[in-house]
């Protein structure tokens, strides 16, 4: 069976690490980086980017619309 | 533009699940971290793009955390005195019949200063689509309370909690609105969570429909939160409008048109 | 084309013009003495003629709010109200001038202050021509003195609203507003097709989109336009000063008046000829701009000024104002709704200017 696989895109100087997406991610693919952006933010980016599976749940709820989204089956 | 990204090899654009729409601007929006603000703008600017209704779009930005809603959403746009919008909206709709007109208010805008004109637009059912943001407070000003402040919430100007021997209960405009004949579809939504934000789009998306049959007001509210207001962490603010702002506001149709 | 004559109160003559002045809205609000604005409309019932929109809103202040969202779009619309709605209506007023929308606000003036009286006053000059609402703005006003000059006032005042992108105020009062008198009505005009480049009608992909909002909170941007706006002021005072003179040419002394109470000093005028006194009448139309510069001649020429209005006395300090302390300069005015009388104005020319 294909199996789903996922990848996004932060705009990490946009980013204003809200935290809404990892809370929203259901596989713990989202963490909040140890250093901040150009806006003082710690921005949000794929920690763990094999277990995304491109549901776009986090960029559902990114009130900046800074993450963009891609999917694929393997 | 600095990135963070996943694995490379899966971004290509045929692989593509979601982008920013054009039609919000690449201004980064001023509103805080986390605030529903920013969602709300951001699928508002969605709909107009996927009905193609950049061109036929006019909208009336209030006084409030809001007002520069004219720098994120790429549409023509009137700024309206303070509670005025309805007002503002109905000459325009009523002068442009065949455009998309729509408003979009904080509390204070549409159940304090506003009220009259928000009842009596919806009270002669002006095709338009009220957008009504409710979090309980005054943003822009500083966290003052709010019509809509809960009994008990502390606020800049409820600092011991709202009285409502006082200071009265809070307003239930929705409620209000959706009595009135003139209005044809009234919900409340909220904009904290991938499913909710799912809701609500298709709440605008009904909407634009709606306002294409000359049948009167459609009225979404939204409750969201404010977390510098609240004094509280974007996602703990979340939690805090799930367990107490949604009991006294809860989400789901008010009115929808017979089937 | 011919023009068609009528008996007509002013109200009905401001209503009658504005349709045929191709209006595209009117939004407004029972209030006395000019109810019958809104009355005539519904009944004329333009909406199945040229399409015009009639609205009564819930509130003078929805109104003037309606008034601006038809203008940002690039559309003919008025209101009109008596001085108490004309208060509430101020706010909304300083957003059109701040936003440089074009609109023409009718005042048809009553006694004040606060609820005050129904009958005619002329103490909202201050009002109109100095500020009412906040910000450094200035309307355009048009003091019409007969039924004839409120329905030619109402495209005069299209007019010049659009020239300047400036809303226009015309401040009549309770009497002209009430009287009816013969008027010649121009014919209908066809409601302009015409989308000015600024107007928020949908953003096409040909430019960007149109913002009309009176905010910047960047003040060297925000002074940068206050700049603009006492330009726009200025050209306004050099190109558009409108008034009337009546026997100036050998007055020894003169009259200033506007509105009901050059009617009045038209005949005091007549009357002080006749006991051989020498006396001329500057009635000015624009009260602004004011007709400072011709004041100012004027005040070479004669002994003495009574300006002439009812009210305590407030377009007397724009007279001074233009005379420059170069002959003396007196009030005279009934207030609380009392019409000044002939006799009156003769009596106290002679008592207050020839006496003293």
């Amino acid at each position: 069976m294909a199996k789903i696989r996922g990848s996004i895109v932060v705009n990490v100087d946009k980013c204003k690490g809200c935290e809404v997406c990892m809370v929203s991610c259901p596989t713990g693919t989202i963490a909040m980086a140890k250093e901040v952006n150009g806006m003082g933010y710690y921005y949000a980016y794929p920690a763990n980017p094999e277990l995304c599976i491109g549901c776009a749940n986090c960029a559902m709820v990114c009130p900046d619309g800074v993450i963009t989204v891609y999917k694929t089956k393997i | 533009m600095i990135e963070a990204t996943g694995i490379k090899e899966i971004i290509k654009p045929e692989n593509l699940v979601y982008k920013k729409t054009k039609i919000l601007t690449d201004n980064t929006m001023s509103y805080c971290p986390g605030c529903g603000h920013g969602t709300a703008h951001r699928i508002l600017a969605e709909v107009i793009d996927e009905e193609g209704l950049q061109s036929e779009t006019i909208g009336v930005s209030p006084v409030g955390c809001s007002v520069l809603l004219y720098n994120f959403i790429d549409v023509d746009i009137q700024q309206a005195a303070h509670g005025r919008a309805p007002a503002v909206a109905t000459a325009i709709k009523r002068l442009l019949p065949e455009k998309f007109v729509f408003t979009y208010q904080g509390d204070g805008d549409l159940a304090a200063i506003g009220t009259a004109e928000t009842i009596h637009a919806c009270n002669r059912g002006e095709n338009i689509l009220i957008i009504f943001i409710n979090n309980g407070i005054y943003g822009m000003t500083g966290g003052q309370m709010a019509p809509t402040s809960l009994p008990g919430m502390k606020t800049s100007t409820s600092p011991f909690g709202r009285d409502v021997k006082t200071m009265g209960n809070p307003l239930k405009m929705t409620d209000i609105v959706a009595t009135l004949p003139g209005t044809y579809y009234v919900t409340r939504q909220s904009v904290h969570t991938p499913a909710n934000v799912r809701k609500t789009k298709k709440a605008i998306r009904k909407a634009v429909q709606y306002q294409k049959l000359d049948k009167g007001t459609c009225f979404i509210e939204i409750v969201a939160n404010c977390p510098s207001g609240w004094r509280m962490a974007p996602v703990q603010s979340n939690k805090w409008m799930e367990e107490n702002m949604f009991p006294y506001y809860p989400l789901g149709d008010l009115k929808t048109p017979e089937e | 084309m011919e023009k068609e004559l009528r008996l007509m109160k002013g109200n009905e003559a401001v209503a009658e013009a504005a349709i045929r002045a191709g209006a595209d809205g009117y939004f407004g609000y029972p209030i006395t003495p000019q109810s019958e604005i809104l009355e005539y409309l519904m009944v004329a019932n333009p909406a199945e003629t040229t399409g015009m929109v009639v609205l009564q809103a819930e509130s003078e202040i929805a109104a003037i709010n309606m008034v601006y969202g038809g203008a940002a779009c690039g559309k003919k619309v008025l209101t009109t109200s008596s001085s108490p709605g004309i208060s509430l209506k101020q706010e909304g007023i300083s957003y059109i001038a701040g936003a440089e929308l074009p609109c023409l606000i009718v005042n048809v003036v009553r006694g004040g202050p606060g609820l005050g009286t129904i009958q005619p006053s002329q103490s909202d000059y201050f009002q109109s021509v100095k500020g009412g609402g906040h910000g450094d703005y200035h309307l355009i006003v048009l003091a019409p003195a007969s039924v004839q000059e409120m329905a030619d006032f109402v495209d005069l005042g299209f007019e010049l609203a659009f020239k300047y992108r400036n809303p226009v105020l015309m401040l009549s009062d309770g009497a002209i507003g009430q009287m009816m008198e013969k008027v010649y009505l121009s014919p209908q005009k066809e409601r302009s097709k015409v989308i000015p480049d600024w107007a928020t009608t949908g953003k096409p992909s040909t430019r960007e989109r149109n913002i009309i909002t009176s905010l910047d909170l960047d003040p060297n941007g925000q002074e940068i336009f206050n700049q603009k706006l006492q330009a726009k002021y200025n050209e306004i005072r050099e190109k558009e000063v409108r008034f009337e003179e009546f026997q100036c040419e050998d007055a020894e002394y003169l009259l200033v008046a506007y509105g009901t109470s050059a009617r009045v000093c038209q005949k005091a005028v007549q009357l002080a000829r006749k006991q051989g006194i020498k006396v001329g009448l500057l009635r000015p139309i624009t009260l602004f701009p004011f007709p400072a510069k011709r004041i100012n001649t004027l005040a070479g020429q004669v002994k003495g000024i009574l300006s002439v209005e009812m009210s305590a006395g407030q377009m007397v300090e724009d007279v001074l104002l233009s005379v420059n302390g170069k002959v003396q300069v007196k009030h005279f005015g009934r207030m609380g709704g009392i019409v000044t009388t002939p006799d009156e104005v003769v009596e106290n020319l002679k008592s207050k200017i020839i006496g003293g």
